[in-house]
């Protein structure tokens, strides 16, 4: 792997471009390398390793405290790091076409490149929980938080809540009391009639690799965290020196103290470079979410670009390096580096280990499928944390203006048009136009997105190449 | 009246149809709007909110009188609606400025705005040139590129959204029927009445006002009218929001009340692509950083690109139909500045039954084409 | 409202929060470090002036924009965290040149 310092060290042109560097996208170019075709990575983040693996190589953290299946990440890193990609960290992806041109931006200069092939592996994000006070100071994702664990070994200090739902939650809360930090209490908002619905599965969970890891993690839990279950409601406010969260279960209303309160309920797919490159979107309703269109191969619906990983749809991280290793599979093949023969030979594998790892998942999307009252926003609560509108805002202007679509909606509030691009904020004003129209939000969609997908400088944007026809376009009498 | 039937049906939800159904909404008229769903064409969601005067109407005086009229009662028209809606669309009227930078481009402004003004009936209003001392005045950042501008105290901006949401809120608390995903399949004139067939159903109306933008080449001929227009791409930059920094509007570079800093315009022929076009994108950023050296650490948020609904000769056309008295065509790519007028001097004569001989020169009989089907 | 784990120490990296001296560990974001400073309010938004803090510390949110050397706009968990950092928080609508 040759680690690029600056972004002048790119070529103009690569077969493939692969797009973050987490388990998708590391499995993915170690798959594409040694092939005779030119391969880069670009990714965010100082290190490799996305979310999960989040400074997997770089932390001091002792062994024990983070758990088996985050070291399982180091391999993939030393698979990355003995591969022949080039590799330009710290760097964002702002804009993809369907040309497959690509325009990067490393500490404020920008570059557009070539790609023959082009993978995303933009991975997942944290779900929108528009809870009142989710944007108060001292409320953090929990996946943020997790981050803070791994890549710089800090726990939070003083009287820390978990509320919401999903493994994650579980996993952060037995790695904060393998660390001495165990949370004061855990709200957990899973749905009592998720337990049915995902008792259907329960056979396929139980042969599932999660299975016994995922039992015995959450009982090491309760044992030593108060856990407080079927919370229906949630809102936080601040109070003197700190936050005060607010519950309801059933009837009963309380509420605690908190120094730091975690949220979290699910994760979903990073998919707005994606979605800006034109790639046809599809709603999961077994998740509840929005996902990329993709084949077996992870192709989308823009030929020559391919999406693997979570970032396709939420399947955890073993299945998202298979998935990978499919997507550079078939990047290969088109590229004629390998035949369809050898492609379908090499595909064995990766597919036989997506099978494994995808069952128990039906289990799982049914037990932390959140709850429709969770996913819509609380009149009082901000359904677009940028543009700071709230749910009451949203609602009345759904219903006053018989407001069909997303698009109609971000043009009346604002809803999308803040920083975040409508990644916190996307699936709440669908799901709250769907159920105002009493439909899927299958049928209603999802907002429009465009470039620049991350923010760039006007200064970088002003040195992009211009032709005498777009100067044309803009220079007039 | 039944369910299904109006006063006026509306075609087009856009600034041009909410404005007029606004106005006509005003005059106790029964009117329903029928919109086409949320992933339409859309020009609306792509405008630089202007409300612009200085150099309109190159070609036809009367544009410009129109304009001028629709910018002097722009602000009465935003108070009326404050109090119809409770949105103030924060209109304002500082006077604007296009920038030159380079002594050509100066020099090419001087003689567009001469002959402007020097049409036969040109209505006179105040416009003048400014040097680069000047505009270190008003603009202390200004870059060193820019050798001067025009200036005409009548250009001033809105936050166009506000404005959409307001006209189409003003018009729901006024009782109008908004109807979406209700494209119009077909509209029959029988008996003094008009049937518009949408969405499976059927309207009845004594009026109909056709503002779909460019889908009104589609419907003109139904009611015996033909509309030229064609699709227009332009592409819009808009940054983070920052301190307050441009106190005047510039026609490529405005910012809005919220803070946002809007940077336009470029105008191609690309059909109905509305993809970005990084070159164009790219070369709207390289002038306006050039304008203002201090834009270039701003971050771009956000960037469109929307289809402006454009004539042969750029000039609205307002029509009605000698065959089906009753049916109207409104079309134009200013829909911000002239809303003033739609909704205050268009809709009274809409509702009256017919079109002042004031906007004849705006029918599409200039273009030579039939005034019959 | 965070602490490091002793098992977490490593070198420490010198910079300045509002013209104040503080100090991180290399390998800390600008966020963490501020997080680890007790520092959990980064801005004022530039809508309504309201507080915010880092929520989702992976670049998605852009509630943890600090000013660092100088340049506005910068997300704070992006950012490594570099000796003599110059780190200024509380930007609401960005000054622009800024």
């Amino acid at each position: 792997m040759r680690h690029l310092a600056a972004i002048a060290g790119l070529r103009d042109a690569y077969d493939l471009v692969i797009v973050g560097a987490g388990p998708a996208g590391m499995v993915a170019a170690a798959t594409a390398s040694g092939r005779g075709i030119s391969v880069l990575v670009v990714d965010e983040a100082p290190m490799p390793g996305g979310q999960i693996y989040r400074a997997v190589a770089g932390t001091r953290l002792p062994r024990h405290l983070l758990g088996r299946d985050y070291r399982h990440g180091g391999k993939l890193v030393q698979a990355f790091s003995e591969s022949e990609a080039d590799y330009l960290p710290e760097a964002s992806v702002w804009h993809l076409d369907e040309t497959r041109t690509v325009g990067i931006s490393l500490w404020g200069e920008a570059r557009l490149i070539a790609a023959q092939q082009v993978i995303l592996a933009t991975g997942a994000i944290e779900r929108p929980m528009p809870i009142a006070g989710w944007t108060l100071p001292g409320v953090i994702a929990a996946g943020g938080a997790q981050s803070l664990l791994k890549a710089s070994g800090l726990v939070p200090s003083g009287r820390t809540v978990l509320a919401g739902m999903g493994p994650l939650l579980w996993l952060l809360a037995a790695q904060y009391i393998a660390a001495g930090a165990a949370p004061a209490l855990i709200l957990d908002t899973t749905p009592q009639v998720n337990r049915r619905h995902a008792a259907r599965h329960l056979a396929g969970f139980l042969l599932s690799p999660y299975a016994t890891k995922g039992l015995r993690l959450i009982a090491r839990v309760r044992r030593r965290v108060r856990v407080l279950s079927t919370v229906e409601e949630l809102s936080i406010g601040p109070v003197e020196a700190g936050l005060r969260v607010t519950f309801r279960r059933g009837r009963q209303i309380e509420d605690t103290r908190a120094d730091t309160v975690l949220i979290h309920q699910g994760v979903a797919p990073n998919l707005n470079l994606a979605a800006a490159a034109g790639c046809a979107l599809e709603w999961n309703e077994a998740q509840a979410c929005w996902q990329p269109q993709v084949d077996l191969w992870g192709g989308s619906s823009v030929a020559g670009i391919a999406i693997a990983g979570d970032g396709a749809g939420i399947v955890g991280a073993e299945a998202a390096a298979a998935r990978g290793e499919l997507a550079a599979l078939e990047a290969l093949r088109a590229l004629q580096a390998i035949t369809a023969a050898e492609r379908g030979r090499l595909a064995v594998a990766p597919r036989t280990r997506l099978r494994r790892f995808a069952r128990g998942r039906a289990f799982l999307d049914a037990l932390y499928r959140p709850s429709r009252a969770m996913r819509l926003p609380a009149p009082e609560a901000l359904a677009c944390r940028c543009e700071e509108v709230t749910g009451r805002q949203l609602a009345d202007t759904v219903r006053e203006l018989e407001v069909v679509g997303p698009n109609q909606l971000k043009a009346f509030l604002r809803c999308g048009m803040g920083p975040c691009q409508g990644r916190f904020c996307g699936a709440t004003v669908t799901e709250a136009i769907a159920a105002a129209r009493g439909v899927s939000p299958a049928e209603i969609g999802y907002m429009r997105l465009r470039s620049p997908v991350k923010p760039i400088t006007l200064a970088e944007l002003a040195a992009m190449p211009s032709s005498e026809a777009d100067r044309h376009a803009v220079v007039r009498g | 009246m039944s369910e299904a039937e109006f006063d006026a049906i509306v075609v087009g939800g856009g600034l041009v149809g909410a404005a007029v159904a606004y106005g006509l909404a005003c005059h106790a008229l029964r009117v329903a709007i029928l919109d086409e769903d949320d992933t339409a064409w859309r020009a609306s969601r792509g405008n630089f909110a202007l409300v612009w005067v200085q150099s309109k109407g190159l070609g036809m005086p009367r544009y410009a009188a129109w304009t001028k009229l629709s910018s002097d009662i722009w602000a009465d028209f935003a108070a009326e609606l404050r109090d119809a809606s409770g949105i103030d669309v924060a209109h304002s009227r500082p006077g604007g400025f296009t920038l030159a930078l380079s002594e050509q481009e100066l020099e090419q402004r001087r003689q567009t705005l001469h002959r402007l003004h020097n049409q036969p009936d040109m209505v006179p209003y105040p416009y003048e040139f400014v040097d680069r001392a000047q505009l270190r005045q008003v603009f202390p950042q200004i870059g060193p590129e820019v050798v001067g501008a025009s200036f005409c105290p009548l250009d001033g901006h809105v936050n166009s959204l506000r404005l959409f949401r307001a006209l189409h809120t003003a018009f729901a608390r006024l009782g109008g029927r908004y109807l979406p995903r209700h494209r119009v399949d077909d509209i029959a004139h029988r008996d003094g009445e008009f049937r518009v067939t949408a969405a499976g159903r059927s309207f009845a109306a004594a009026r109909v006002v056709l503002a779909a933008g460019n889908g009104n080449r589609r419907l003109a001929p139904m009611v015996g009218l033909e509309a030229p227009v064609r699709p227009q791409r332009g592409q819009v930059i808009v940054t983070e929001r920052a301190a307050p920094f441009l106190t005047h509007p510039i026609v490529t570079l405005r910012q809005t009340d919220e803070g946002g800093i809007m940077i336009g315009d470029s105008l191609e022929e690309a059909g109905f692509d509305t993809r970005l076009g990084l070159g164009v994108l790219g070369t709207m950023a390289s002038r306006a950083v050039r304008m203002f050296p201090v834009l270039g650490r701003l971050n771009v948020v956000r960037s469109w690109a929307a289809l402006r609904v454009m004539t042969p000769d750029g000039f609205p056309i307002y029509d009605q139909s000698a065959d089906a008295p009753g049916a109207f065509l409104c079309t134009c790519h200013s829909g911000v500045t002239l809303a003033a007028v739609h909704a205050g001097k268009v809709a009274p004569m809409i509702a009256a039954g017919v079109l002042s001989p004031d906007l004849a020169p705006f029918s599409a009989y200039r273009f030579g084409v039939p005034a019959a089907a | 409202m965070f602490r490091r784990l002793p098992e977490a120490a490593g070198p420490p990296v010198s910079f300045t929060i509002d013209g104040q001296p503080a100090v991180g560990t290399e390998g800390d974001t600008v966020a963490a470090a501020l997080l680890a400073y007790r520092i959990r309010e980064f801005r004022t938004t530039p809508v309504t002036g309201a507080r915010r803090g880092p929520f989702c510390l992976m670049g998605v949110c852009f509630d943890c924009l600090v000013a660092i050397d100088g340049l506005a706009s910068r997300q704070a968990c992006l950012v490594p965290l570099r000796e003599g950092m110059r780190v200024e928080t509380r930007q609401g609508k960005r000054e622009p040149g800024r």
